[in-house]
């Protein structure tokens, strides 16, 4: 039989996440070793479907399809495009920066690396999805890890509330899009879970309009979108590094992702119907998200604002529904995953040293800690849409397409910038700048030649991108030629 | 090599030399100044011989050196980013390259190269000095050498990049990514000292403020792109594209969509260029070291923003002729540029800080040169920002020079003068001749000191513009504000320089090593030379009939070029001989004789009016009462947590702190009780199926996976129902 690469990439730490978990519990180095491995090589596998994919081909490559459940229209079906490809790497990337910097973990490593290897093949399962059974089977995979890792290693003052929250938020979201979803296969007669041949069903208008808010919000509360976005700093802030990293950086493309692809590509006239009421949302996502960052005194509870702030320009990309803002959007969530994984990276290396996240009783920490604030502050100028930046390349396209469907949108949206340059500068000034803590001084720690690693590989791909932009404009170009062919050709 | 290949090189050695100090060269101090240098010389020399090249270009205007190639992919169109050299690049490159590699070489004696290590120093503060044990076995107290020498080389490097890089684009995008690498450098910069309370503020101040002009530039580069599919200079400001922009209403406030973007694209200038009301960042910069001041005030950002302001001018200017009324966006840059011009340089009159003073009047220089605009003086603008621009790296460097010659004197005789404080001065001019000899060159260029200077010529351009324009009331206040000018730079050369020292330090000041006088002396020879190029046609002593050089090469850049008939009067000129003579008379009647401690004869003069100036019209205090009194009671109505600790503590100007206050508006009185508390109340009620939910969470993943099962069945019951009824 023909195995897909794509099939490598989600199978490997899924079972590795079993053999973790077989491991006897004494056992304290093996699980993070082999969880290190794990994500190496399905980084590895990643970037060699990014090199093999063809972009003038185009289309969904790497394509494996098995029948499941042939009466129901559920098969196993995984294939990727200029979309989903960028965002399958960065799945990739953000799993190994997190197994890095939980490196010394010292409570229960076995389960935790073990979670997190299930919660890495849950979002792989997603972007390589085909099959909306199988998007949505993946999609509810993440909840347990994540909930659990939560519980079991988040900071101990939320992580109750954190973990409750996000989980009913997200639970929510997903019935009803279960809901929307399964009115597409049944209601409509297509009777089949395969988006390809849903793509082509041909719903009725109003059919379309009637289902699209069920399908595209229930996923967009993973996305963070205005007013759903509340679960978000919480379940940020309570979580371990490593999981921040992933929610953020990753998790929030997932519901980003899924409602594109189940919402916009499935539904484009109720896409079209709904489009000004997303960018609406959108819009007070980016000014509402930073505004909240500005006023955070909380260290982590800034990225996790920040983080709502930067997916409102993802969904006003999606909602502008024209190349320029589709692309923006496309490369914005590959861009802030990277960038809001080492925000949480260093947010964690700050907090595991100092034992503070209170933004007033840090300081002068580039003294000590010189790579981690360097780190920060290549993050910071991503955040703020500095050219270079891998953040310009995307946030640039997006305000062109936004200006092209809605000016106002942009004109407003455009306050989030500044705004995202006071709140990054006010904490680069408190935290990193400025006198160490008294109390704080000569036994504060360097991060580990590990984390020096992980900020300089993170930093790498967003200078790169920054500076050549065609490392991926291309291919997400040709998801995005597919998409416009969805909508009409608009 | 190809010319075009050569120009493309241009900016990359600054580049290269920032990298390799980043990299490990900042080991070494040596090293790192000489790779600063290096990269400067290197773009000095590619700029000179591509400005040699572009001379023997016949019609420049019409073929410029031009070479593009392809960046951002945008669909099936590429963003394309291009190098170009018109008439409008090859003399702001000329002026550019001269002044950063003047600045980079003065840099190496600025900061106290071969000076011992101070023993008090460390990173983020000034040198204190250090204990020196001379040749005569005595132990004394010298300046001490910069503890982060080679960052500062590295950094400055980075900064002369981005403005090569703005100066030879050919598209308004490579413009803006050179446009915010420079932001990003200047908050590097005038935080340098970062230890300082008062640098980091005025770094983000700087940052900050200079970003809200962005984000409206990037809005202008968004209505540009969208209406013309492309952002090169050659199809936005190309004339018939101009023409159908112009065609096409907006709806806001009656602007075409020509004017529109040329509008938000000057608010970028209005940042950049430190134009009221944005202005307040710049007088603050100077917390920096002196020679990143005069990059800011000279060769970079302040250029910067006039020339978007030059390029974007067919868009501003569209619809026009002289002779008819003025477009709106003229208009706004008319009003804009005079009123600060005069508004500036009505503080400056009034301030005692060496180098705040210079600060006053680059704000005062640039109203000028965006006056002339407003009024259609396309040259004029230009042709001042020329001469500005080495007067006024000459001025702050020579400033600098001061200050350091204090520094040593203070240091020598342990006076803890504020050395920068022109009050302390005074005598200067026989300790320091070289310093007096070219300070004096840059003042009277600034001042217009007519026929020999510089600034003469291109005031009087500018001055003549509005005249024979018919402006009166921008001619007639730019008249006063050039009498103002005189004014106050000979009260700062007289109290610096002239009469005998009123503090120890400035008895015992030191001229400073060539490293330093020399850049000083280049300089000068050009603010005094550069104004020969841009005599007006039919001036009398040289009779000449045709313009002056400057002139007939840039004007085929004038988009309304063949309109204009620039007639030559007299009366504008005799205006700006009788100003500047005047004022500078005045300046030094009224100084010369001042001793230590008296008030300040103008505090005299002007009673309450004087503290209204020296205070800057406490704009810095209306801000901050229109912005963040306002803020704070409403933080105490809606909730007290966190707000006034904000405020107080970190709020450096009034946008910023207007920010917080919707920010913790929509936490505290939406976010909080509506959103999350509305979530909350949601799990509250359903607290009995939470105490269900509690037993389901045994952290048994079968457990979970039977309960999602359950979800989906239940989902899958209510589709089918409606199905079954549908």
């Amino acid at each position: 039989m023909h195995l897909s690469v794509l099939t490598f990439i989600i199978a490997l730490p899924l079972l590795t996440g079993i053999v973790i978990l077989l491991l006897p519990m004494s056992e304290k180095k093996a699980p993070r070793l082999l969880a290190l491995i794990s994500s190496l090589i399905a980084l590895a596998l990643s970037v060699w479907a990014y090199a093999r994919y063809d972009i003038p081909a185009g289309g969904y490559q790497f394509i494996q399809k098995v029948d499941w459940l042939p009466a129901l229209g559920i098969s196993y079906h995984v294939g990727v495009d200029g979309i989903s490809l960028p965002l399958v790497l960065l799945a990739g990337i953000v799993t190994a920066s997190g197994v890095a910097v939980s490196w010394n973990i010292e409570e229960r490593p076995r389960e935790f690396f073990s979670f997190l290897m299930f919660l890495a093949a849950s979002v792989f399962g997603v972007f390589c999805s085909l099959d909306l059974f199988m998007l949505f089977f993946f999609f509810e995979m993440a909840v347990f890890p994540k909930y659990l890792m939560i519980l079991i290693w988040g900071s101990p003052k939320t992580r109750e509330y954190g973990a409750m929250k996000l989980t009913l938020y997200l639970f929510l979201g997903s019935v009803v899009a279960l809901v929307g979803v399964l009115a597409m296969v049944f209601l409509s007669g297509a009777n089949t879970f395969d988006m390809l041949a849903l793509e082509k069903a041909g719903f009725a208008a109003d059919f379309q309009r009637l289902w699209f808010p069920f399908v595209f919000f229930g996923f967009a509360v993973l996305g963070g979108l205005f007013p759903f976005h509340s679960w978000a700093p919480d379940g940020h802030v309570a979580a371990p590094t490593a999981v921040s990293m992933l929610l953020a950086g990753v998790e929030m493309k997932v519901g980003a992702f899924a409602a594109l692809r189940a919402g916009i590509m499935l539904l484009p006239e109720g896409a079209r119907y709904w489009a000004y009421v997303i960018l609406a949302l959108a819009t007070v996502n980016v000014v509402y998200g930073a505004l909240i960052a500005l006023v955070q005194t909380d260290f982590k509870y800034v990225i996790g604002f920040s983080s709502v702030s930067h997916m409102g320009l993802v969904m006003i990309g999606f909602a502008t529904l024209n190349r320029e803002g589709l692309m923006g959007a496309g490369l914005q969530m590959f861009s802030h995953g990277v960038m809001t994984a080492l925000f949480f990276a260093i947010v964690g290396m700050v907090y595991d040293r100092t034992h503070t996240r209170e933004i007033n009783r840090l300081g002068g920490l580039i003294k000590v800690m010189p790579m981690a604030a360097v780190g920060f502050i290549i993050s910071g100028l991503v955040s703020m849409g500095m050219p270079g930046f891998s953040g310009f390349t995307a946030e640039f396209p997006v305000f062109m397409g936004a200006w092209r469907s809605a000016p106002i949108v942009a004109v407003v949206a455009v306050l989030g910038i500044i705004v995202t340059a006071g709140y990054i500068l006010l904490v680069v000034r408190r935290v990193f700048f400025g006198e160490l803590p008294e109390n704080m001084t000569g036994i504060i720690e360097n991060v580990s030649g590990l984390d020096k690693f992980t900020i300089g590989f993170l930093s790498l791909i967003m200078i790169a991108l920054g500076l050549f932009p065609s490392l991926m404009v291309p291919l997400v170009n040709s998801g995005v030629d597919r998409i416009l062919l969805i909508l009409g050709g608009r | 090599m190809a010319i075009e290949k050569l120009l493309w090189l241009i900016p990359l050695p600054p580049l290269i030399a920032f990298v390799l100090i980043s990299l490990g060269a900042n080991r070494s101090r040596g090293l790192s100044h000489s790779l600063a240098v290096a990269g400067a010389g290197l773009s000095w020399l590619g700029s000179m011989f591509v400005f040699w090249k572009a001379l023997q270009v016949k019609d420049l205007t019409g073929f410029p050196i031009i070479s593009t190639i392809n960046w951002l992919p945008m669909g099936a169109e590429w963003l394309k980013v291009g190098i170009r050299i018109d008439p409008l690049s090859a003399v702001t490159l000329f002026f550019v390259a001269w002044t950063i590699l003047c600045i980079f070489i003065y840099s190496i004696g600025y900061h106290n190269y071969n000076a011992p290590a101070g023993v008090h120093d460390q990173p983020g503060l000034p040198p204190h000095g250090a204990l020196h044990t001379s040749d005569e076995g005595k132990i004394i107290h010298v300046p001490s050498v910069e503890p982060m020498y080679a960052r500062f080389f590295g950094l400055i490097s980075l900064f002369a990049f981005a403005m090569y890089l703005l100066v030879i684009s050919d598209n308004l995008l490579t413009l803006y990514i050179g446009w915010e690498i420079m932001g990003l450098c200047s908050y590097l910069l005038i935080g340098f000292w970062y230890a300082k309370p008062s640098a980091r503020d005025a770094a983000v101040k700087a940052f900050l403020t200079t970003r809200v002009g962005d984000v409206f530039m990037l809005l202008g580069l968004a209505a540009l792109y969208t209406s013309t599919g492309s952002l090169s200079y050659d199809v936005v400001f190309r004339p018939d594209v101009v023409v159908q922009l112009a065609a096409i209403p907006t709806g806001v406030f009656g602007l075409s969509l020509a004017g529109l973007s040329g509008l938000l694209l000057f608010i970028g200038t209005v940042g950049k260029s430190a134009q009221f009301p944005l202005h307040i960042w710049l007088p603050d910069a100077m917390e920096g070291p002196t020679p990143v001041s005069a990059m800011i005030h000279a060769a970079t950002m302040v250029s910067a923003g006039v020339y978007l302001a030059v390029r974007a001018f067919p868009l501003i200017s569209a619809g026009w002729t002289p002779g008819s009324p003025l477009t709106p966006p003229m208009m706004v840059l008319a009003v804009i540029g005079t009123f600060t011009a005069f508004f500036a340089a009505s503080i400056a009159i009034a301030q005692n800080d060496i180098k705040r003073v210079l600060a006053y009047s680059t704000i005062s220089q640039l109203g000028f040169m965006v006056a002339a605009l407003g009024v259609g003086s396309y040259t004029a603008a230009v042709f001042h920002l020329f001469t500005h621009a080495f007067f006024k790296a000459l001025l702050f460097l020579g400033a600098g020079s001061v200050i350091h010659g204090m520094e040593h004197g203070a240091l020598a005789e342990d006076d803890p003068v504020d050395v920068q404080d022109m009050f302390h001065m005074g005598g200067l001019r026989k300790t320091m001749p070289l310093t007096f000899w070219t300070f004096s060159a840059g003042g009277l260029s600034l001042a217009g000191f007519p026929l020999l200077t510089a600034g003469f010529w291109s005031k009087d351009e500018i001055l003549s513009g509005a005249f024979s324009g018919r402006f009166w009331v921008v001619f007639i206040v730019l008249a006063i504000t050039a009498l103002i000018t005189a004014f106050y730079t000979a009260r700062q050369i007289t109290l610096t320089f002239l009469g005998t020292p009123r503090s120890q330090a400035a008895g015992h000041a030191q001229e400073n090593k060539p490293i330093m006088t020399y850049p000083l002396v280049v300089l000068a020879v050009f603010a005094i030379g550069a104004g020969w190029i841009g005599i007006p046609a039919g001036f009398p002593l040289t009779g000449a009939h045709q313009a002056g050089w400057i002139i007939t090469f840039l004007s085929p850049m004038n988009p309304l070029e063949g309109h204009s008939p620039e007639v030559f009067s007299s009366l504008p000129l005799v205006v700006s001989l009788v100003v500047s003579i005047g004022g500078l008379y005045l300046g030094w009647r009224v100084y010369r004789g001042y001793q230590a401690g008296q008030v300040d004869p103008v505090e005299r003069a002007l009673g309450p009016v004087f503290s209204l100036l020296k205070q800057k019209y406490y704009i810095d205090e209306v801000y901050s009462a229109i912005f963040i009194r306002p803020a704070r009671w409403m933080a105490e109505i809606f909730t007290a947590l966190w707000l006034d600790n904000r405020i107080i503590d970190g709020m450096v100007n009034g946008l910023s702190a207007l920010m917080p206050a919707l920010g913790s508006l929509l936490r505290n009185g939406f976010d909080k009780p509506v959103i999350s508390n509305g979530g909350d109340a949601l799990g509250n009620r359903l607290i009995h199926w939470g105490q269900i939910l509690r037993k389901v969470q045994s952290g048994r993943i079968q457990q979970y996976m039977l309960y999602t099962l359950w979800v989906i069945v239940v989902s899958g019951m209510v589709v089918f129902y409606l199905m079954g009824r549908g």
